[in-house]
């Protein structure tokens, strides 16, 4: 075992931490330089992701003792295949977001590159932690950079839905200290696995006050997830966000997801509270059609769009079987991605609409950039008659995945989870309504995407918009992962579906952790 | 000194709850401040209110864990009033950034009709 795979857990928490550090060294002039170190950084946390990802096969939960303290006393990073998976997606979705913003928006505001790194060491951390405690700090770190991150490109309306997405989140931040005191109240302990030991020695008068901890810990992820009626916050923060900030943002909601469903399941086995994931999940749904029929504007589309994801995995995680589960994930992973290129896509699409990004303009000017180095305005793109074309298609292919129809793996996704959950003998009554629930959603997206298309892209007057290629080519690599999701769907679902059981028994987890 | 402590985060939590309810921005941040200090305090009683108890354990007379106090609590709200400070003070700017660009200081950036 050489130092390097010892210390590979470790990497994706330290590499951002370092070199958005750095960043914070140069002069905000030197983009270049700045650019080349963020997506240094960033390749750095793609290659350990990949690599964690291909031992996770091997190894049940790769775990870190940090400063080299045995488990239930020192903190320790553990990486299994849903955290390897986690990571692979912050990174996917973290270059993706870096490349489009070096067209402008990493002009747009202060130390831009620095809030992404520091936003993706919060993620990664998020995903590694074995630790209660150390989970809040990590969330703390990437909720702090995500607000810088919200209110990048400055603007009345950012500030405004950033004061809202502030104080909600804050609030959401006490609930989790709150719970996490209680548990540890009741057992002694913050480390999961360990937790996951002794709840089920609490003797019964203790009980209840495991379960209102659990509770209310379930409150602050269920925000961050956007669960009805938690989630009014998120699609008008998400629509007022800068492009690329949204497309990682996507990745955000997802985390309360992940939370949910490692400690849901490592803690009580998912057996309690699974009926108000489901039927909260469903409610999510429903509120998220309505207002994807309802939006009037693509952004707002856009965030009911990752409602209605956030409901339907809440929905299928809160069935209880670890197949559903496995789908579940499946579609965790298309849903995000989907979603981001979706965000990416919005503002390309909107300038057709909109010539020339006023807003952006005076941000930047105020900020005393954009006018010395790098080419002038004129070139920032060429119109060609092409790009509508190639927006269109790629609209074409974001509406297609939130659908869930074919060809893309939204419908694989939709099929597995809708097969594992009709797949009981006398099938469960709210499985057939999770059912409806679902092809409605799809119908909506269609109904609400094709509105949105026809009007931008068929009664169009203006010209086409001025689109770069690295604008472009994120939004192309995202959705063109998603094909190769569709492709190679049988290696992806056996992963998924060993990671899912991995999580309904969760011996091996413990056991790695607990034993040095 | 239980209930007193009780109590005293119980008075804490309702009136930050209340607060952050209102829909001016200064009571808002006010009342996360209340709220956050009864949540350190929750945390904080978490390793039991005992008086005159140290949380470092010597290596000299033989040991007896119930002459000391919990230290991992102390350490934690530590590391939950740095956090609240931090997020509280950015907290501010983006109020007085809120206040300078829609001329108000309504958490909705805007009067309410009369």
């Amino acid at each position: 075992m050489s130092l390097w795979t010892e210390h590979l857990v470790i990497a994706p928490v330290v590499v951002p931490l370092a070199a958005g550090a750095l960043l914070l060294l140069y002069d905000e002039r030197r983009r270049k330089l700045k650019a080349a170190i963020g997506l240094a950084s960033l390749a750095v946390q793609l290659g350990a992701a990949v690599a964690l990802l291909a031992r996770a096969t091997t190894i049940p939960a790769q775990v870190y003792a940090l400063g080299d303290w045995p488990a239930p006393f020192g903190i320790v990073l553990v990486a299994d295949r849903l955290s390897a998976m986690m990571l692979l997606l912050a990174a996917v979705l973290g270059i993706a977001a870096l490349v489009f913003s070096l067209a402008r928006w990493h002009r747009a505001g202060p130390r831009f590159h620095s809030l992404v790194q520091f936003l993706l060491m919060g993620l990664n951390g998020a995903f590694l932690t074995g630790d209660l405690f150390n989970l809040f700090v990590f969330f703390e770190l990437m909720l702090v950079a995500s607000y810088a991150l919200a209110l990048h490109g400055s603007g009345t309306a950012r500030v405004r839905e950033s004061l809202h997405y502030i104080v909600i989140n804050l609030t959401a931040s006490l609930f989790f200290l709150i719970g996490a005191a209680l548990l540890y109240g009741v057992t002694g302990t913050l480390n999961m696995a360990d937790l996951a030991m002794r709840i089920p020695q609490v003797p019964a008068e203790d009980r209840v006050l495991v379960e209102v901890g659990a509770a209310i810990l379930a409150i602050a992820f269920l925000v961050k997830a956007a669960m009805w009626p938690l989630g009014f916050w998120l699609p008008s923060t998400y629509a007022a966000a800068a492009a690329p900030a949204a497309a990682m943002f996507s990745i955000l909601s997802k985390v309360g997801v992940y939370a949910v469903l490692r400690l849901w399941l490592l803690l009580f086995g998912g057996a309690a509270g699974a009926e108000l994931l489901l039927y909260g999940g469903m409610a999510t749904i429903a509120y998220g059609v309505s207002g994807m029929l309802a939006a009037q504007t693509l952004g707002r589309l856009a965030g009911f769009n990752l409602i209605v994801s956030s409901g339907t995995l809440l929905a299928a995680i809160g069935a209880g079987q670890a197949a559903a589960t496995g789908a579940a994930l499946y579609y965790l992973l298309v849903s995000t991605l989907g979603s981001a290129a979706f965000f990416l896509l919005i503002e390309l699409v909107e300038r057709a609409r909109t010539p020339g990004a006023d807003v952006l303009a005076v941000t930047a000017a105020a900020f005393g950039v954009g006018d010395e180095e790098t080419e002038p305005e004129e070139e920032a793109g060429v119109a060609i008659p092409a790009t509508m074309a190639l927006l269109g298609l790629s609209f074409a292919c974001c509406a297609l995945l939130a659908a869930g129809l074919p060809p893309l793996p939204g419908f694989l996704a939709k099929f597995a989870l809708l097969a594992a959950l009709l797949a009981p003998d006398p099938v469960p009554g709210v499985a057939w309504a999770l059912l409806v629930l679902l092809t409605l959603s799809g119908l909506a997206a269609v109904v609400a995407m094709g509105r949105s298309g026809v009007r931008i892209f068929w009664a169009t007057t203006t010209s086409p918009p001025r689109v770069r290629l690295i604008e472009m080519a994120p939004v192309a690599a995202l959705l063109a992962l998603c094909l190769a999701l569709t492709v190679a769907a049988g290696p992806a679902m056996n992963y998924l579906n060993d990671t899912a059981r991995a999580l309904y028994a969760p011996g091996g987890y413990i056991e790695n952790v607990l034993t040095p | 000194m239980e209930l007193i402590v009780a109590l005293g985060i119980g008075v804490l939590a309702g009136c930050g709850v209340w607060l952050v309810l209102r829909p001016r921005t200064f009571q808002v941040v006010i009342g996360l401040s209340l709220f956050s200090y009864a949540v350190n305090l929750l945390i904080f009683i978490m390793g039991w209110v005992r008086g005159g108890r140290a949380p470092i354990v010597g290596t000299s007379a033989p040991v007896d864990v119930a002459s000391f106090t919990d230290p991992l609590p102390q350490a934690l709200v530590l590391t939950a009033i740095v956090i609240s400070f931090a997020t509280t003070a950015l907290l501010l700017v983006v109020l007085l950034a809120a206040r300078g660009l829609t001329g108000t200081d309504h958490v909705d950036g805007r009067e309410p009709e009369e």
